[in-house]
């Protein structure tokens, strides 16, 4: 569904990446697990046009496209939501920006504020609720942009380590419950576990794919399964090498 | 009233209680130095002379600001679209502001006669200036992250500007608001010294040349209500306009 070959991008002549490869078949969870600072971030921001690519092709769907800026939803760590909005004007915003059924979209969203636990607090600002609800309405609005791709840039990561935990499930059900395709940036070994299909982990200075891990128990996860604790083992080995092996 | 506001009040007093005392226990001549009480006096027994100068004053400041928004708000946007723009713009912006109105002031009076008109434009070049600048500086302070999930968004530039870089610049936009609102009754006051019929720089010099000390005094008087007035109604209309917290 999504095939990227070949993809560079330098800075200062010195390359973040260069021919760099992913394939993310339709309705897959792929993880890119790594440190931070080792190119994440540039990758999304190349894929998505913010900034232009230097080389490498994008393949969506059969088509050749140059970046998916158009096509995929994107989730940030910081929820990015308008302080002078309502929860729900901010879960609305890509149906007001790109135009269409508001009718319809406050249906819909409505609806997903009560999947998510955020039913009542519809009209609340943001600076009333707490971090997780916030970030939970960013969730609804990244399924409000209605695309088939989700790019998660380590969504949960600005979160309390106990909220994040409660938070984990809820990017499942992108998933399982609203058949979308994800590819997910993070650092955290657990979340990346509980959460993949495929883990992919990269090596820094240039980024490279060095090892992919594809975590075999069926989803939901729990923490202490033995073959995940397995596949954790490989994972931490691999990491502790320094990913320069 | 809080503790700041009230110790504010209480320096005040004692700063007129001391010009008070001077003024009666070395008997200063009114024409040099009239003691307070009797210029709050005369800025009340002179109201009816005073107030329709005051009006006229307040007219140019106002229809100043007016037309100060309705030329900074679009230039402030169009220099954020186009940054080309603003390069090419931005030596005239600082050059209109390193010309010393003074300097213009008698100008203007030529070209736009001695009535409200140069007086409007005078009060125009002081107060555009500061809210250009900071509107402009608001709008280029929005978190580059918002900028990308709107582009994401497919948000069209009037639409992103609506939702996403004009509320984010609202603070700015009202301190330069506020900023040009005070200053504007320099503007209006140098331009009615210059040349005029009325307005309260023209009843300062009347008064001046006459020796009437209190009388200029309580112009002044009115000309500081009038910009506190103004500074105090911005900052209302932004705390009833900006009612979240970033």
């Amino acid at each position: 569904m999504l095939q990227v070959t070949d993809l560079a991008k330098y800075y200062n002549e010195q390359p973040v990446f260069s021919g760099f490869d992913l394939h993310l078949p339709a309705g897959r969870f792929q993880v890119l697990l790594g440190p931070s600072g080792c190119g994440k971030t540039t990758l999304f921001n190349t894929l998505t046009g913010v900034t232009p690519k230097d080389a490498g092709t994008i393949t969506w769907q059969g088509q050749p496209v140059p970046h998916l800026g158009n096509l995929c939803a994107y989730m940030h760590q910081k929820d990015l939501l308008l302080p002078w909005f309502s929860l729900m004007d901010n879960a609305l915003l890509p149906v007001r920006t790109r135009g269409g059924d508001m009718a319809a979209a406050q249906d819909k969203a409505g609806q997903l504020f009560l999947r998510l636990g955020l039913g009542g607090y519809e009209s609340h600002r943001p600076d009333q609720v707490s971090g997780g609800m916030r970030q939970r309405c960013a969730l609804v609005r990244t399924l409000m942009f209605d695309r088939d791709l989700i790019l998660l840039d380590e969504p949960l990561s600005a979160l309390d380590a106990i909220t994040r935990q409660r938070h984990q499930h809820l990017l499942l059900l992108l998933q399982t419950e609203f058949d979308k395709t994800i590819l997910m940036i993070t650092h955290d070994v657990d979340e990346a576990l509980l959460l993949a299909d495929d883990i992919f982990l990269l090596t820094p200075m240039p980024m490279t794919i060095f090892r992919r891990f594809s975590p075999e128990p069926p989803k939901p996860r729990a923490f202490d399964d033995p073959k995940l604790l397995h596949t954790k083992a490989g994972i931490l080995d691999h990491l502790g090498k320094g990913g320069v092996s | 009233m809080n503790r700041a506001g009230f110790s504010a009040a209480a320096l005040v007093c004692l700063l007129l209680g001391i010009w008070e005392g001077a003024v009666r226990i070395w008997e200063v001549p009114v024409f040099l130095l009239p003691a307070p009480s009797q210029i709050g006096w005369t800025a009340i027994v002179k109201a009816p002379l005073i107030l329709p100068h005051a009006g006229v004053t307040g007219a140019e400041i106002c229809l100043g600001v007016l037309l100060a928004l309705t030329t900074a708000v679009p230039l402030a946007v169009a220099m954020f679209a186009k940054p080309v723009l603003e390069k090419a713009l931005s030596p005239f912006l600082v050059a209109s502001q390193a010309i010393p109105v003074f300097a213009l002031a008698p100008l203007l009076v030529i070209w736009l006669g001695y009535g409200i008109a140069s007086k409007v434009f005078m009060a125009w070049i002081i107060i555009f200036f500061p809210i250009t600048v900071s509107l402009l500086q608001g709008l280029k302070s929005c978190d580059p992250e918002y900028r990308t999930l709107f582009t994401l968004m497919g948000s069209p530039f009037f639409k992103t500007l609506a939702l996403l870089y004009w509320p984010w610049a609202l603070p700015q936009f009202f301190a330069g608001l506020r900023v040009g609102v005070s200053v504007a009754t320099i503007g209006a006051v140098i331009g009615e010294w210059v040349g005029a019929q009325q307005g309260l720089g023209f009843l300062m010099i009347q008064s001046n040349a006459r020796l009437q000390t209190p009388l200029v005094f309580a112009a002044i008087l009115w000309l500081a209500a009038m910009g506190l007035f103004l500074w105090a109604l911005v900052g209302m209309l932004e705390k009833k306009i900006i009612t979240w917290k970033s």
